[in-house]
Formats: structure tokens, C-alpha cells, sequence
């Protein structure tokens, strides 16, 4: 498989009332193509200015980021505009046009391509079946439910037919049970489009469920990297630690993380 | 007829009397015609001016230092001005573009000089009200900035930029009736020259009716509109 993202020696650094805060202190990742790859940070670690930089929202002060072969710092701003349309995003705060109704939002990105209407709604009515959201395309944002938002969220970042998602904390401000619904959504459509799914996040549990490969990020480094499977059950590894802590504490408060997976798979099921 | 040889219910009584409605009428009309006219300058130049000062805000779409602290500071100058002064220093350049200083036209001009600084401070609020993620998500679907402006910001914040507005078109219509002491005639004008100078009291209660009225449909229809737009959007 070839790589989708290939980082290299990312550095960023934010300079605020005259001190100056390396954030990203050198990060490389390579992320295969079709791959769902996660990278774990807590707060600070740097997780949104990486998610920002892959797609240049935040410029980086040194470093490469390597897309599909192309290094996206060369870019002019013509271009970059372009390949921010090959890559979706999908937020935390879901970040939905309240002003626009469900299909407007998702119509959105096609919109500002200049896709002829008839094209437009094609795409629009196939993308929203997908998301399961065929019934909610007239309502407004603010009508729907923290899921319903997230899979309006997903289906406007996936019209464009990007080769890469973004995922910054996407699951973030959902319950358990919607989290794991949108997480099943991504790897369906992982597993349908091929697209590369790169998700940072601070739940280990989204990770282990949904990646295959992973990235640990502490203090603006990349401190663990490797198959999700090996780093959770070694535990000699910061996240392997770091998990079985997690699972401890859980325990004693007589909720199982693997039992409250099996309950919401269950749930979902009855619904 | 005067409050101070008549009771009052005798005044309020002739201020509804034909007479004087007669002569209220086309000042009524003349007091629309410059709020309207007036409204509709501050809404094109009020915009343009608080779109600037967003759009190259430090944190803004296109961040311009510059011309930002400039156009800034020329608002400023121009906001503190109080309006009669503004009428005053307008007063030239109303006989160079209409070859006198008096009328509604005359005036119309030195009412915007007051009112785009104003309005566009109101705009320039009410755009960077937007919830900054909207905007990253915009950019990151590939959106230009021109895309941005009229697809996402304005839209976004379109109801509170109307009720802006229709605070500022209030502040025209009282911008009006002080610019009436200035020949710019109006419903200020008949209160001053009758209700003032002339103790006519009557004529003075007919034109609080008219402002009254006037401002009240103005905020009344500025709320319908804008909760019409929130309901819609289910955002109330």
C-alpha cells in the first residue's frame, strides 16, 4: 500500500505576550492509503495544531507534509483551496451552517466548485442515504441531535469523493452510544470508499475500537507508534499503561469498558 | 393651541383636529422619504465599512494592519461627532453637490457621514459574533474568502445584523428631527418652529404620535424579522 500522509520533522511553534511555545516539536507519521489511523493525545499534546497543519490552516515553521506525493507547503493558494476539497474535516463542535438546512450543508462544498444543481443533488441525496439522514435533509442544524449533526458533519466533508478525512476529536462531544454509532459509520465507509481515515482524539476507546495503526502524541512528539492491538496489550507501552489504569479505575466503578461496548452494540441492534 | 391657557385633555383633543394633521402629513412624509433614503445609504455603506474592519481584524480573514488601525480611527473620528456638529460641517458640501444647504437632500448627506461610521461598528459587532470553527470549517471545505463572506459570515449572522439595524435606522429617525432645525424640514422641523418657539402644543403632541408610531413599527418589524429567521433556523 502506498502512503496517503507522510509527515516529516513537523515543527510549529506559537508565540504569545512575547513568549514563545513549541507545540510540535518534530513530528514524523507516514499513514497508508485506506488505512483508519488514530493518533491519541490528551489536552496540549498538540493533536488540533497537527490536524491543522495537515491541511494548512496553520502553516508550519519547518517540516514537510506530503500528500498523495505532493508536498502541500509548495502549493499557491489556488491549489491549496483545491486540495483542501480532496481532504474532509470532521469537528468536534460538528462547526454546522446554521443558516443552511441539512441539504444546503452538505450541497455546500459542491456549491463553491461550481457543480451544476442536477449534479449537486444526485451527489446530496446519495451521500445523505449513506449517513442515514434521507429523511432530515430540509431540517435545520440546530433541530437535530449531537449524532444526527456529527453525520451531517461527515456527509458534507465526504461529498467532495476526499481521498483523506480528517477526524479532530469527532466523537468528542458525543455519548458513548452515538460515539460508537459514528464510529461504525466511519469504518463503513472506510471499508466502501477506500478513503483514508486519519483520527485524533483523546479516547482510547474510539481508537481501539476503529483504528488499525496508531500514533501516541505527548508534549508536541509522536512518543508510541505501531498496530493498535500490540501497543494496548503490551504493557510496557505508555498507552498499554495508560489503558490498564483506565480499565482498573473503570472496574472499580463495576463498569466494564469491553460490557458498555457489547451493551451499546446491543442497544444499536434493538433499535 | 398652547398648554399654558388650555387643559390638557382641550390640547390632546385639537391634536387630533384636521388642521393640524393637514400640515403633519407631508412633514410625516418628509421625515420618511430622508429615513428611507438615509437607511438605505447606511445599509450599503455600513456594511462595506464593517466588512473591512472584519475582514482585516488581526484575527480576520485577510489580516492587513494597516488599513485596519486607519479605517478604524476614521470611523472613530467620524462617531465622535455629534450630530449637529456633523450637519454643520456637511453644510458646505451639501451646497457644492445640490447648489444649497437646506431641504431633505441637503441633510441626507450629513445624516450618513453619521450613520455608516455608526452602522458599520454595529456590523463589524455582529460579524465577529460568528463562531470562529464555523469559519475553519469553511476554509477547510476549500471555500475562497469571497466565498466565505457572502455564503458564511453574512448569512450566518443575518439576524442580529438586522436588529443592528433597525437600531440604526431609529437613531436616523432622530437624526431627522434634529437635522429639521437645519431647513431639512421633517416632523423635528413643525415640532420646533410650533411646539417650541410657538407654543403650540398641540402640533407638538401630533408629532410625538407620528415618532412614536414610526418607531415603533420600525423595531416591530426588525424583531419580526429577525425571530422569523431564528425560528425558522430553530435556533429560538
Amino acid at each position: 500500500m502506498s502512503d496517503s500522509i507522510i509527515i516529516r520533522g513537523l515543527k510549529k511553534s506559537f508565540t504569545s505576550h512575547g513568549s514563545e511555545t513549541e507545540v510540535l516539536k518534530g513530528i514524523n507519521l507516514s499513514i497508508k492509503s485506506g488505512e483508519i489511523f488514530g493518533i491519541i493525545g490528551f489536552s496540549g499534546a498538540g493533536k488540533s495544531t497537527l490536524a491543522r497543519c495537515i491541511n494548512r490552516l496553520e502553516t508550519p515553521d519547518e517540516g514537510e507534509v506530503i500528500i498523495d506525493g505532493v508536498n502541500i507547503l509548495s502549493l499557491s493558494k489556488k491549489e491549496l483551496l483545491k486540495t483542501r476539497k480532496k481532504i474532509g474535516v470532521i469537528f468536534q463542535n460538528f462547526n454546522l451552517f446554521e443558516a443552511k438546512t441539512v441539504y444546503k450543508n452538505i450541497a455546500y462544498p459542491l456549491k463553491i466548485s461550481g457543480i451544476s444543481r442536477k449534479e449537486r443533488d444526485e451527489k446530496v441525496r446519495k451521500i445523505a442515504e449513506l449517513v442515514g439522514l434521507s429523511d432530515k435533509l430540509d431540517a435545520y442544524p440546530a433541530g437535530l441531535s449531537g449524532g444526527q449533526k456529527q453525520r451531517v458533519g461527515i456527509a458534507r466533508a465526504l461529498i467532495n469523493d476526499p481521498d483523506i478525512l480528517l477526524s479532530d476529536e469527532a466523537t468528542s462531544a458525543l455519548d458513548p452510544q452515538t460515539t460508537l454509532q459514528i464510529l461504525d459509520l466511519l469504518k463503513e465507509i472506510n471499508k466502501k470508499t477506500g478513503i483514508t481515515i486519519l483520527m485524533i482524539t483523546h479516547e482510547l476507546d474510539a481508537i481501539r475500537y476503529s483504528c488499525e495503526r496508531m500514533a501516541v502524541l505527548e508534549e508536541g512528539q509522536i512518543i508510541e507508534s505501531g498496530d493498535v492491538d500490540e501497543i494496548f496489550s503490551n504493557p510496557s507501552s505508555h498507552t498499554g499503561k495508560l489503558f490498564s489504569k483506565v480499565f482498573k479505575q473503570l472496574q472499580t466503578k463495576e463498569t466494564d469498558s469491553r460490557k458498555f461496548i457489547l451493551y451499546a452494540n446491543n442497544a444499536r441492534k434493538v433499535i | 393651541m398652547s398648554l399654558l391657557d388650555n387643559p390638557f385633555w382641550l390640547v390632546v383633543k385639537s391634536s387630533f383636529s384636521a388642521a393640524i394633521w393637514k400640515e403633519i402629513f407631508p412633514s410625516t412624509v418628509d421625515t420618511l422619504y430622508m429615513t428611507l433614503i438615509a437607511s438605505l445609504i447606511m445599509l450599503v455603506g455600513g456594511l462595506l465599512l464593517g466588512l473591512l474592519l472584519t475582514v482585516t481584524n488581526p484575527d480576520g480573514l485577510i489580516p492587513v494592519k494597516i488599513p485596519y488601525h486607519a479605517i478604524g480611527w476614521f470611523a472613530n473620528v467620524l462617531r465622535s461627532l455629534p450630530e449637529m456638529i456633523m450637519i454643520i460641517l456637511m453644510l458646505p458640501l451639501a451646497r457644492l453637490i445640490f447648489g444649497h444647504s437646506y431641504g431633505s437632500n441637503s441633510c441626507i448627506i450629513a445624516i450618513s457621514a453619521s450613520c455608516i461610521p455608526m452602522f458599520g461598528r454595529l456590523v463589524e459587532s455582529s460579524l465577529l459574533e460568528i463562531d470562529k470553527g464555523k469559519i475553519e470549517a469553511a476554509k477547510s471545505i476549500g471555500s475562497s474568502n469571497r466565498q466565505i463572506i457572502f455564503e458564511i459570515l453574512i448569512p450566518e449572522t443575518l439576524p442580529s445584523l438586522i436588529r443592528n439595524y433597525t437600531s440604526a435606522i431609529i437613531t436616523i429617525v432622530s437624526m431627522t428631527a434634529l437635522a429639521g432645525n437645519f431647513g431639512a424640514g421633517g416632523i423635528g422641523d413643525i415640532a420646533v418652529r410650533y411646539g417650541y418657539q410657538r407654543f403650540m402644543h398641540d402640533k407638538l403632541f401630533a408629532c410625538i404620535y407620528v415618532l412614536v408610531i414610526l418607531v415603533m413599527t420600525i423595531q416591530g418589524s426588525g424583531n419580526l424579522i429577525s425571530k422569523g429567521i431564528l425560528r425558522k433556523r430553530h435556533l429560538v
